[in-house]
């Protein structure tokens, strides 16, 4: 059977998801990917036609809050979980253009 | 240079701050220029465990203006994750909407150049949650405020159907009269409630070969003029671009510039577009929303007279000229009123000039509503009855109308404080006419004579019969007194 997802693919995914791979890893990944891929494409031979597409996996809509004010955290205990601040900011490397 | 003729094609891209009181997905309450980091919760964090949870409010408020945008309301839509990968928003995605947002095909009209009416057609405006705010002015690091994450936008698309910055202009403001009078968001652009992001194009006509040159996206827009100055350049710079080069649209050659304000030009921010991969994909953690017909007709039950059939209106019913009934109709309060101070007897015209010319200046002045100044519709009708029949001068009218701001007091008790009654009983008006022919007789001779000088020497006489009234006789009364005298 065909490779579905070759190393460039698993480059492309990293890259989008600002991962940095190794060698190694994008090899290994690029095999357990196309296993995952290859295990659902066994949905293929459903018949699902006529079929809605499903949006959620519960039979459930509408769960709705009122717009009432809830008391948040506070700086303190928001910041406190965060590797650097500055004041009352979260700090973190410069942010420039688009990598 | 060769025969070039063109055509300007711009679609807008509108964020929409709704005006709830709490983010979209958690009961943090929004508060502009609250300290930093100080309304946050696990669920604006992204921490493992945590769930989103639907605001009702935001998503009627959206609905809404969908049904005001003239939109179909689809029974069925949901939530998808767009990727996401800055800071502020921790969860590296972007609750949003992809292939069925709440509001589908719809249109704003604005009027056009000729008097008629111009339909801008809405693709489809969609909720999606904001990002927070990074700063970048501390130092060799940015700073992170979560804050603003979570809060509701409504994001509205439009087609490509504006063809002037003139056009564009009116569609924005046109839109942010429209979320106003829904209460529906505060639409302030300096606060970042409305953002506008045109995209720009052209299609020129060459030696009888069209041309389409390649889209730009403009950002970072924090008023209407900015909005029209940035449209007018693009314009400009554009064809001067294919003038030069040549080039044309092609995939992937869309950039992004950020208006300078200060220098008034666009500034590459990001040449190519990536075809952009957000992988968007169905959020498990939100479940879809469905409308049924009952509650789209609750909702549809809050629509108000918008702001465009309203100024019409007012042309029609109360023959007020486009300028006055868009003054009217700019504020939602501001229009109720006049309508108030003309249900309770007012001319609308003169009810008009006393709200546009003292009411909206005072208010103006003390940063308050007009409902907030005092008078209410009823003193108001008054005062515009009492200036109808004459028993006060127009002029006398803007000064008690300033007065009754200042002390509440009531219009006729301010006029006779003042005295700003004018005379308009007719005896005693004789008698001042009457003197006053008898000390002018070559005046009373020249007017009755008629021809030429006969209109001056009428309105020197009844300039006379002011002086001897200090301003207070009713000038039409009086008028009538002395062609009676000498006719």
């Amino acid at each position: 059977m065909d490779k579905k997802i070759d190393k460039s693919q698993v480059k492309k995914v990293a890259k989008l998801a600002r991962l940095d791979l190794s060698e190694a890893e994008i090899e290994e990944f690029a095999g357990q990917l196309n296993a995952i891929i290859d295990y659902v494409e066994r949905m293929n031979t459903l018949n699902t036609e006529g079929v809605e597409p499903m949006a959620h996996c519960l039979p459930v809509s509408n769960v709705f809050r009122q717009d009432i004010i809830k008391e948040s955290l506070g700086t303190e205990k928001t910041l406190a979980n965060a590797p650097e601040q500055d004041g009352a900011f979260f700090k973190v490397p410069k942010i420039l253009e688009e990598p | 240079m060769s025969n070039v003729d063109y055509k300007v094609l711009v679609g807008l891209e509108i964020h929409v701050q709704l005006y709830t009181r709490t983010k979209m997905f958690c009961g943090c309450e929004l508060a502009f220029g609250a300290e930093p980091n100080s309304r946050v919760c696990p669920v604006c964090l992204g921490m493992p465990g945590s769930l989103p949870v639907m605001n009702k409010q935001a998503v009627e408020f959206s609905i809404l203006a969908g049904l005001a945008l003239n939109c179909q309301i689809p029974s069925f839509t949901k939530w998808d994750r767009k990727g996401y990968y800055y800071p502020d928003l921790p969860k590296n995605y972007q609750i949003s909407q992809y292939d069925l947002p709440l509001a589908l095909n719809g249109y704003i009209e604005i009027p056009a150049k000729d008097g008629s009416f111009k339909k801008i057609r809405i693709k489809r405006a969609h909720l999606e949650e904001d990002a927070g705010k990074n700063l970048h002015t501390a130092g060799n690091f940015s700073q992170v405020d979560l804050n603003r994450a979570g809060t509701p936008l409504l994001e509205i698309v439009t087609e490509p159907d504006m063809n002037t910055a003139a056009e564009v202009r009116t569609l924005a403001e046109e839109l942010q009269r429209i979320v106003r009078y829904l209460g529906v968001s505060e639409a302030d652009m300096q606060k970042g409630h409305m953002r506008f992001e045109p995209n720009v194009n052209l299609i020129i006509n060459r030696a009888g070969q069209e041309f389409k040159t390649p889209i730009v996206e403009v950002k970072n827009l924090n008023s209407f003029k900015a909005l029209e100055n940035s449209i007018n350049y693009e314009i400009g710079r554009q064809l001067d671009r294919f003038l030069e080069t040549g080039e044309t649209m092609e995939m992937g050659n869309k950039s992004t510039r950020g208006w300078d304000d200060a220098k008034e030009v666009t500034v590459l921010q990001r040449e190519k577009e990536e075809a952009h991969d957000y992988r968007y994909f169905p959020d498990p953690d939100l479940v879809p929303v469905r409308v049924n017909e009952q509650w789209l007709n609750e909702i549809k039950s809050r629509l108000c007279e918008l702001p465009f059939s309203r100024r019409m209106r007012y042309t029609k019913e109360y023959s007020l000229n486009d300028y006055d009934a868009g003054v009217l109709t700019n504020d939602r309060q501001v229009a109720d009123f006049f309508e108030a101070t003309v249900q309770a007897g007012g001319e609308p015209k003169r009810v008009c000039n006393l709200l546009t010319q003292v009411g909206l200046k005072l208010a103006n002045a003390r940063g308050c509503a007009i409902t907030e100044l005092g008078p209410k519709p009823a003193d108001i009708a008054q005062l515009a009855k009492m200036a109808q029949t004459g028993e006060i001068s127009a002029t006398a009218a803007n000064t008690i109308l300033e007065e009754m701001v200042k002390t509440g007091k009531a219009p006729r008790e301010l006029a006779e404080q003042l005295n700003l009654i004018q005379k308009s009983d007719a005896g005693e008006l004789e008698g001042i006419v009457d003197e006053v022919l008898k000390s002018n007789p070559q005046a009373a001779a020249d007017f009755k004579e008629g021809g030429k000088k006969s209109g001056k020497a009428k309105g020197f006489l009844l300039g006379q019969v002011m002086q001897k009234t200090k301003g207070r006789a009713n000038p039409k009364v009086a008028s009538e007194i002395l062609d009676k005298k000498l006719a």
